[in-house]
């Protein structure tokens, strides 16, 4: 496999980044978008043709190694990159979502007067993203976990007059920063532990330590740490919703697609550590199991079409997260890949409706929209019905996957889900029965303006429809007469974690009629869901009530968000805001006394002194020859007096 | 100890028919006239003059120690004292014409406007 080739595929969008990020402003419009679409297209073709002369190989991880890095000690960092069955279906979702967004963006953005700066972050978002995936350590990976961050910052602030959406990055920002300290930590606990960062030599080492070793359990919680800030998990989620204020393309491509699956892509990265630690699996269950409840509680009362789909994205991450707590790596990457293609479809429709609504995301103003967005409506419907978990689509085959092996591991883990997976179908379904159906209820000025969008936008709509419709059969299981076949691609990532712990990958160990039920279970309840929606909002026409309308009891809970901001607010913010206040105080008054009085004491000291200087100059050479007459006295009689004597 | 306490080797007869601080006391001599001189007048070309008779009893020095070691080091030393004064004293009078064609007056007390 061509090194330089590899080298190419993260350099092209850096390379898009530099142009488009240097020449801002003087690149007219044209010219930059093109530029990047160009190298988000460059890398996803490159990604295709290194994932075929993969297929071609024995199957094998290359690893291409390009210099040392960082050498202290007896710890050397290099510079390289792995290419296994991980890295090739990361490459592929990032740089084929990332190029589809990239196109639609050009139309989405068209009016934007930062239109050339935003190409520049998404093309550097796309360098650090696949720095991230591609990296063979840990450090690498924290490198490009870093990077997102930046990008997701810069991006959520991309519209940096309103100060709300600058807080917002803000948030994401520091939100991030409590998580990575835990991955930071982790990384130095496996350096201590293992001494080196390399993937391949940490697994190695690992194989050395006992199931359930106090060692492993503590890197992989402090990993974990980081995943949770990165993939918005219970207690570090509230950025995500709030990560919306920035333009939707970007909450299509970093906070449903992409970004946000890097903790789920380290700690199936680190499967062998997790799967030697079953307590930290457990940990990672129960945080995904409250996440993927939580946020799709939130989200069945929204009425922001952007905020009601980040509140999904927060629940899909949580059964992701189930999927890895059971050790189901394998479908837990499957509902990455599904998720990337249906969720990026979601954002992209939500953009395509608010492109349309002229900025409004209200979902209580519009309505009836189906007529006027025929290809956005049919997309969205593509991937409600695929979110939902209804088959044929894909959402129903990986997130069938994640339940039925929750089932085989702990029946109330399966119970959350299946309650979590009702409540994302009706909350979908409302959205679309909302959005859609019914009688347009925006301003006149809106409804005239309402049109569908330019080809440049559905096109990446439809081909992203496709996927979501199709995307789960690569993933068929052998329940349904299929065969899986990226349980069979992905399966020598496990083989070290099998090695070590063959218990954690027992198979599902349920006869065909047990999983049979569980499908019917899910899908039934789904389909009810959606029926209830659609009796609610479609027969009945309810819309929510306005904000200014009291609302009591739980309802009035959930409709905000469970108080989870405001209890940030009272427990860290207000603290460290008094905190500061305190001691901006003593730096106001107890250091600006020293440092003003030294220079008060100077200044009247000067006042007196400058007086010496009187213009005469017979007096300035007074003052030297007395100073030459005492340095010799000095010299000459005190220092040398016998020099005297001599003379004498 | 000092230099002097090393006995210097070979001087000629000639020489040491004046001694050395016979040398010592007439350059020392002449340059506190020199000092005195820049301290006490108030006139440029005079401050000047003082300047160069302290500049010429260095150099009366140089020849002196020079001789009593029989080291030529200093006699080229003295060689550059007197090129570098001869630059001095030109760039120096001419400052001195420029002043006093401007304010007809040589009188380093008259300008005294370099101050606080």
């Amino acid at each position: 496999m061509p090194a330089s080739i590899l080298l190419l595929i993260p350099l092209l969008p850096f390379i898009g980044f530099l142009i488009n990020g240097i020449g801002f402003k003087r690149i007219p419009k044209n010219l930059a978008g093109l530029l990047s679409v160009a190298a988000a297209l460059g890398s996803f073709i490159l990604s295709v043709y290194i994932f075929n002369l993969f297929q071609d190989g024995n199957g094998e991880a290359v690893i291409a190694h390009y210099f040392d890095w960082i050498s202290v000690g007896a710890l050397a960092i290099s510079f390289s990159f792995q290419i296994d069955q991980l890295t090739l279906l990361m490459l592929l979702i990032i740089t084929g979502v990332g190029s589809l967004i990239h196109i639609y963006s050009l139309g989405y953005m068209s009016h934007d007067e930062g239109f050339g700066k935003f190409f520049a972050y998404l093309n550097l978002f796309l360098f650090f993203m696949l720095l991230l995936v591609m990296g063979s350590n840990y450090v690498m990976m924290f490198i490009g976990w870093e990077g997102v961050g930046l990008c997701s910052y810069l991006l959520i602030g991309f519209w940096n007059k309103n100060t709300s959406y600058n807080n917002a990055a803000r948030k994401a920002f520091i939100m991030n920063r409590v998580g990575d300290l835990g991955f930071l930590l982790g990384i130095f606990a496996i350096i201590a532990a293992f001494g080196s960062v390399e993937f391949n030599e940490v697994f190695r080492g690992a194989t050395a330590y006992a199931i359930g070793d106090p060692v492993i359990v503590t890197i992989t919680l402090l990993l974990f740490v980081g995943a949770m800030g990165k993939s918005a998990q219970i207690p570090l989620y509230t950025w995500l919703p709030d990560a919306m204020a920035g333009p939707t393309p970007v909450s299509a491509l970093i906070h449903a697609a992409t970004m946000v699956t890097a903790g789920i892509y380290m700690v199936v990265r680190s499967n062998i550590l997790y799967s030697l630690a079953p307590f930290s699996l457990e940990v990672v269950a129960i945080v995904g199991a409250a996440t993927a409840l939580l946020g799709a509680s939130i989200g069945l009362l929204q009425n922001d079409i952007k905020k009601v789909l980040a509140y999904s994205t927060v629940s899909q991450l949580g059964y992701m997260f189930i999927a890895l707590g059971v050790a189901a790596y394998t479908a837990s990457m499957f509902h990455v890949i599904t998720h990337a293609f249906f969720k990026a479809l979601l954002f992209l429709g939500a953009g395509s409706v608010i492109h349309a609504m002229s900025d409004e995301q209200d979902i209580r103003k519009m309505g009836g929209l189906r007529k006027q967005l025929p290809v956005t409506f049919i997309t969205f419907f593509i991937a409600t019905w695929a979110i939902s978990g209804l088959p044929p689509f894909s959402g129903f085959f990986s997130k069938d996957e994640i339940l039925a092996h929750a089932f085989a591991h702990n029946k109330l883990l399966w119970g959350l889900g299946i309650l979590g997976s009702l409540m994302t179908s009706f909350y979908m379904f409302r959205l679309l029965f909302l959005t859609f159906f019914g009688e347009f209820r925006g301003t006149q000025h809106q409804r005239e303006h309402l049109h569908e969008s330019p080809g440049v936008m559905t096109v990446p709509l439809i081909i992203l429809a496709v996927l979501s419709a199709l995307g789960g059969f690569i993933g068929v299981p052998e329940v349904l007469n299929g065969s899986h076949q990226l349980a069979a691609f992905m399966s020598p990532l496990f083989e070290g974690a099998k090695a070590v712990n063959p218990a954690v990958f027992e198979g599902l160990g349920l006869s065909h009629a047990t999983e049979y039920t569980l499908m019917a279970v899910s899908v039934i309840g789904a389909l009810i869901a959606g029926a209830v929606a659609y009796v609610i909002y479609v027969k009945q026409q309810s819309v929510p009530a306005p904000d200014s309308v009291e609302r009591t009891g739980l309802q009035k809970v959930v409709y905000n968000k469970y108080y989870v901001d405001e209890l940030y607010d009272t427990l860290f913010v207000k603290p460290v805001r008094v905190l500061s206040d305190v001691l901006w105080s003593f730096g106001e008054f107890i250091i600006d006394l020293f440092v003003d009085g030294f220079g008060a004491i100077v200044t009247s000291l000067s006042n007196k002194f400058r007086k010496l200087q009187t213009g005469f100059t017979s007096l300035y050479i007074f003052a030297m020859v007395m100073g030459i007459v005492i340095i010799l006295f000095w010299n000459l009689v005190v220092k040398y007096n016998s020099f005297i004597k001599d003379l004498l | 100890m000092f230099p002097f306490s090393e006995a210097p080797p070979e001087i000629p007869a000639v020489i040491k028919l004046v001694p050395l601080h016979y040398y010592l006391f007439l350059s020392t001599a002449l340059f506190v006239i020199g000092i005195v001189g820049v301290l006490s007048r108030r006139n440029a070309i005079v401050i000047f003059m003082s300047v160069e008779l302290m500049l010429n009893a260095v150099n009366l020095l140089l020849i002196a120690f020079s001789s009593y070691r029989s080291d030529p080091n200093a006699q080229v030393f003295v060689f550059f004292v007197m090129a570098v004064a001869a630059a001095e004293v030109a760039v120096g009078l001419a400052i001195i014409v420029m002043i006093y064609r401007n304010t007809r007056n040589t009188d380093v007390g008259f300008l005294k406007k370099l101050k606080w």
